[in-house]
C-alpha cells in the first residue's frame, strides 16, 4: 500500500490531501470550530473578521464553525447513503445480469417503475409520509440512487457475462454467489468505482435539494447543500456567504474524483 | 525497374518497463514497381509493425528509431504530418487483418471509400464513386453498382475483406501494405481475397508487401519472401528457391508440414463413450440450426468437427455442454443418458465432460492467478485444498510443460497466447475429464505455438486414454490429429467416417471444396485452383 502510493501521480496525492484534509475537519470538529455549532454570536452577514474567519451566516452563527460541522454531517450522510446504493443496486444488477430471463424482467421493470418517476417528487413522497429523519433520509436516497447503480452494474455485468471464463464457472457447475463474487465482481471494479466517485458527490447535491424543501437534514444541523441553500439570497447582495459552502462541495468533489482516476487506472491496468 | 520503396537499417523501439526496447532490428528492405514482397513470422516478429514504419507511422507507444525509410523519392524518417498525410492514401495504402472492425459500421461502404480520394482531391463525390463501383467490379465482388451503398454489417466477412482492399486503391497507390488480410477468414473464403489480390498486383502492376503467418498463403502471391523472428531477418529469398531449399532451420520449421499421427484404428469393440442420437437444436424457436445430428465418440481417440463458420460445429457442441439443451433426440454419455440442460447434470457428468475454447483471452478471468483458474476445479470437484493442491497444481503445470514455479504466481493476463491455451488445458484436466470438447483451440495462435499445442493434446492422449471431440476449420489440423472425420454445412452432417475414408476419393461435392482450398506450398496453386474453378463455371 506504501509503495503503491509512494508511485502514486501528483493528481491523486493532491485528491487524497483534499480527502484528508475533510475527513481531519469532519473527526475534529469540536475541536476546531471556535463556536457551537448552533450558536448565534453575531448579526447577520458580517463580514470577515478576527471574530469570524468566515464572517457569518443569515442569522448570524459563525460561518467558519458552521462549515467544519457541514463537513462532519455532509460527508457521513453522503458516503454512508452511497455505499449502501451500490451494495444493494450492484448486487441487483449482477444478479439480473447472469440469472437472466424473468428474474431480469422483474427486477428491471420494478427499477424502471422507481426510474420513471422524478427522483425529487419520489423523495418527497416518501419523506412527508415517514418524516425526515436521518435513517429515512439515507434509505430514501440509496434507493433512489441504486437503481442507476443496478442500470451501471447490469449493462457490465452483461459483458462480462458473455466472456467464456463465466460460462467454464457455469459448465463446472459453480452457484450464482460464486459466479458474481469471483468471476463479474473483480472484473467489474473499474467502471464501478467511477461511479462511486460521481454519485457520491450527486448526493451532497441532493441532500441540498431536500434540505431546501425542508425535507433534508433538518435545522439547525449543518450540512453544505443546506448552507448554499439559506444562504443563497445574500449573493445578490454582493456577500460572498453563499459561496463559500459551495465552493467546499466543489473542492472535495475534485479530490474525492482525483482519487477515483488513481483508482481506476490502478485496477483496469490502464497507464499514464 | 526502380525501386519505389527504400528501407534502409530501420531501428523501431517500443517503451516498455520504463525504457525503450528495440522491436525491430537492422532491417532493409527493397520494392520494386509491380513485385510483392512477403513479410513472414510468428507474432511478435515485427512483421505488422515494419508493415505501419513502410508508410511512417508507428503504434502507440513505439518510435521509429533509426534508419531511412523512402517512399518513391520521399524520405518519410522525420517527415512532418503533413508530409506523411500526402502520402498516406495516395502513394502507400493499408489492408488490416480485420475488415469488420476496420470499417465504420454506421456509415455505408462507398461513402468510407471515397473519403480518401476527395480528401486529397483527386477526384469529386461522384466519379470517386463511379470508380469505386469499377474497382468492385474488378475484384469481383457480387452486384458491384449496389453493394457499395449496403452497410458492413450486411456483407460477408470475405466480401468485406475485399471492399477493404478495393478502398485501400481508391488513390490508386503504388504501394498497398496488406497485413494478415485473410487470417480470420475461412479457407474457402481465403481464396476469393487471394484472388482479389492477385488482380490487383499481377493485372494492374501494383507493389505490396504482404504480411502473414502463413507460408502457404504467402507462397501463393508474393514474388520475393522476408522471413522475420523477434525483429530481426532470418532469412530472404525468392519464393520458389526460398521454399524449394530454405537455408535456415528456422524457415525449415516454419516449412514442415504438420506431422500425420500415426494411424489408430477404430474397432467396433472399443468403448464408445459419447453418443449424439438425432439431435435437433434452435435458438429462436421456430428455425433449427442443427438437424439429425448423429455421432459416436469412442475412448482415447479424436473425432474432429469441421465447416465453416456458420455451419453449425460450435453449437453443436454447446448442445452436448447442455448450454443449449437439444429439442429433440438425446445424449448418452459414459453409459447413462445425460440430461439435455445443464442445471440437470450431476457435478459428476459436469466433471468428466470438460471443454477448451478458442479465444484463451476471454476463456480466464484475467483478475486471477494461474494458482487459482486451475487450484479452483480440485476444490470444486475433489474437496482439495493446501498442499494437496498445491502439490496437484504443480504436477499439472509441468504436465502441460510450464514450469511450475515460474507461473504458479502469475495473473492470466502476464501470460503469451499459447501459455493461455496451456492454462486452460491445464484447468480441463484438473476435473480428470473423460472427453474435452476443444473448440478451434489452436485457430487464434501462431503457427508453431498451435503446433505445440496440438502436440501436447496428443501426448496427454496417449498417457491419459482421454477422448477429443476437436472442433476446426482447419484442415491441415484435421489431418494431423484426427482418427475419424465429421464434416457439417448449414447445421447437418453430410459425411462422417474414418480419416483414411473421408480423406481419399471419391468425396462429397462440399468436402471436394473444403479440401481443395487448403493452401499447399506450392506457388503455382493458388493459380492452378483459380484456373480448375473457372473452368468448371463455365
Amino acid at each position: 500500500m506504501l509503495s503503491l502510493l509512494r508511485q502514486s501521480p501528483l493528481s491523486a496525492r493532491i485528491g487524497l490531501g483534499i480527502v484528508l484534509l475533510n475527513c481531519l475537519v469532519a473527526i475534529f470538529a469540536p475541536l476546531i470550530a471556535p463556536y457551537a455549532e448552533t450558536a448565534v454570536v453575531g448579526n447577520a452577514w458580517e463580514t470577515v473578521s478576527d471574530r469570524f474567519y468566515l464572517g457569518t451566516d443569515h442569522i448570524g452563527r459563525d460561518l467558519f464553525t458552521r462549515m467544519v460541522y457541514g463537513a462532519r454531517n455532509t460527508m457521513a450522510l453522503a458516503f454512508v447513503t452511497t455505499a449502501l446504493s451500490f451494495s444493494f443496486g450492484s448486487l441487483l444488477g449482477f444478479v439480473a445480469a447472469v440469472k437472466g430471463g424473468w428474474i431480469d424482467q422483474i427486477l428491471s421493470r420494478i427499477i424502471d417503475v422507481i426510474m420513471s418517476f422524478p427522483t425529487l417528487i419520489f423523495a418527497l413522497m416518501i419523506l412527508s409520509v415517514l418524516g425526515s429523519s436521518l435513517p429515512v433520509l439515507i434509505f430514501t436516497i440509496a434507493l433512489l440512487d441504486s437503481t442507476r447503480v443496478y442500470r451501471l452494474s447490469r449493462a457490465v455485468a452483461m459483458d462480462i457475462e458473455v466472456m467464456e471464463f463465466v460460462e467454464v464457472a457455469r459448465l463446472r457447475g459453480e452457484g450464482l454467489w460464486w459466479i458474481i463474487r469471483h468471476e463479474i465482481l473483480p472484473n467489474a471494479m473499474p467502471p464501478l468505482t467511477a461511479e462511486f466517485g460521481l454519485r457520491f458527490c450527486f448526493v451532497f447535491l441532493f441532500i441540498a435539494s431536500l434540505s431546501f424543501l425542508g425535507l433534508g437534514i433538518q435545522p439547525p444541523l449543518a450540512d453544505w447543500g443546506g448552507m448554499v441553500r439559506e444562504n443563497a439570497g445574500a449573493i445578490t447582495f454582493g456577500i460572498f456567504t453563499p459561496l463559500v459552502p459551495a465552493g467546499a462541495i466543489a473542492f472535495l468533489t475534485v479530490g474525492v474524483n482525483m482519487v477515483v482516476d488513481w483508482f481506476l487506472h490502478l485496477s483496469s491496468g490502464l497507464h499514464e | 525497374m526502380t525501386n519505389i520503396l527504400k528501407i534502409k537499417n530501420l531501428y523501431i523501439e517500443a517503451y516498455s518497463e520504463e525504457k525503450w526496447q528495440p522491436i525491430v532490428k537492422d532491417i532493409s528492405l527493397t520494392l520494386k514497381k509491380g513485385e510483392v514482397l512477403g513479410l513472414i513470422g510468428e507474432s511478435g516478429a515485427g512483421k505488422s509493425t515494419i508493415g505501419l514504419a513502410a508508410m511512417g507511422y508507428t503504434r502507440q507507444g513505439c518510435r521509429l528509431a533509426s534508419g531511412s525509410i523512402n517512399l518513391d523519392g520521399v524520405e518519410l524518417m522525420g517527415a512532418s504530418d503533413e508530409d506523411l498525410r500526402l502520402v498516406r492514401g495516395s502513394k502507400i495504402a493499408y489492408v488490416a487483418q480485420s475488415a469488420a472492425a476496420s470499417f465504420n459500421p454506421s456509415h455505408r461502404i462507398i461513402r468510407q471509400h471515397v473519403e480518401a480520394p476527395v480528401q486529397h482531391g483527386i477526384m469529386n463525390y461522384s466519379d470517386a464513386q463511379k470508380e469505386a463501383i469499377k474497382i468492385y467490379r474488378r475484384l469481383f465482388l457480387p452486384n458491384p453498382e449496389k453493394i457499395g451503398f449496403r452497410y458492413p454489417h450486411e456483407l460477408s466477412g470475405g466480401q468485406l475483406q475485399r471492399a477493404m482492399v478495393a478502398m485501400a486503391m481508391s488513390c490508386e497507390p503504388q504501394i498497398i501494405v496488406f497485413d494478415e488480410p485473410t487470417t480470420a477468414l475461412d479457407v474457402t473464403t481465403q481464396i476469393e481475397v487471394l484472388a482479389a489480390v492477385k488482380e490487383i498486383t499481377e493485372k494492374m502492376n501494383k507493389a505490396a508487401l504482404y504480411i502473414t503467418h502463413d507460408l502457404a498463403v504467402v507462397a501463393q502471391v508474393a514474388h520475393r519472401i522476408m522471413v522475420l523472428r523477434n525483429g530481426r531477418l532470418v532469412e530472404e529469398g525468392e519464393t520458389r528457391a526460398l521454399i524449394r531449399k530454405p537455408k535456415q532451420a528456422y524457415t525449415r520449421e516454419l516449412l514442415n508440414v504438420r506431422s500425420l499421427r500415426e494411424e489408430k484404428n477404430e474397432s467396433e469393440k472399443m468403448d464408445v463413450i459419447l453418443t449424439v442420437k438425432d439431435v435437433a437444436a434452435t435458438y429462436t424457436g421456430d428455425e433449427n440450426v442443427l438437424e439429425d445430428i448423429n455421432l459416436t465418440v469412442r475412448k482415447g481417440r479424436t473425432v474432429a468437427l469441421v465447416g465453416e463458420s456458420g455451419s453449425g460445429k460450435s453449437t453443436l457442441a454447446r448442445v452436448i455442454t447442455g448450454l443449449l439443451p437439444a429439442i429433440q433426440g438425446s445424449i448418452h454419455f459414459l453409459g447413462e443418458d445425460l440430461p439435455l440442460e445443464l442445471k440437470h447434470r450431476s457435478k459428476d457428468n459436469l466433471r468428466r465432460l470438460q471443454m477448451i475454447y478458442q479465444m484463451p483471452d476471454t476463456a480466464l478471468n484475467p483478475k486471477q492467478t494461474v494458482r487459482r483458474v486451475i487450484g479452483r476445479p480440485l476444490e470444486f470437484y475433489f474437496n482439495m485444498h493446501g498442499k494437496k493442491a498445491d502439490d496437484r497444481i504443480r504436477e499439472l503445470l509441468s504436465n502441460i510443460e510450464l514450469e511450475p514455479d515460474a507461473y504458479i504466481n502469475r495473473l492470466t493476463t502476464e501470460l503469451s497466447g499459447g501459455e493461455k491455451q496451456r492454462i486452460c488445458i491445464a484447468r480441463a484436466l484438473a476435473a480428470r475429464p473423460d472427453l474435452i470438447i476443444c473448440d478451434e483451440v489452436t485457430s487464434a495462435l501462431d503457427q508453431l505455438v498451435a503446433e505445440g499445442i496440438l502436440d501436447l493434446l496428443q501426448d496427454l492422449q496417449n498417457k491419459t486414454n482421454i477422448s477429443y471431440l476437436f472442433i476446426t476449420h482447419d484442415l491441415a489440423t484435421v489431418k494431423a490429429i484426427a482418427d475419424k472425420i465429421v464434416i457439417m454445412l448449414e447445421g447437418k452432417i453430410i459425411e462422417q467416417g474414418a480419416k483414411k475414408e473421408v480423406l481419399a476419393p471419391p468425396h462429397h461435392e462440399y468436402t471436394d471444396k473444403l479440401l481443395s482450398s487448403i493452401p499447399e506450398m506450392d506457388p503455382d496453386w493458388l493459380d492452378n485452383l483459380l484456373d480448375e474453378r473457372l473452368d468448371s463455371y463455365i
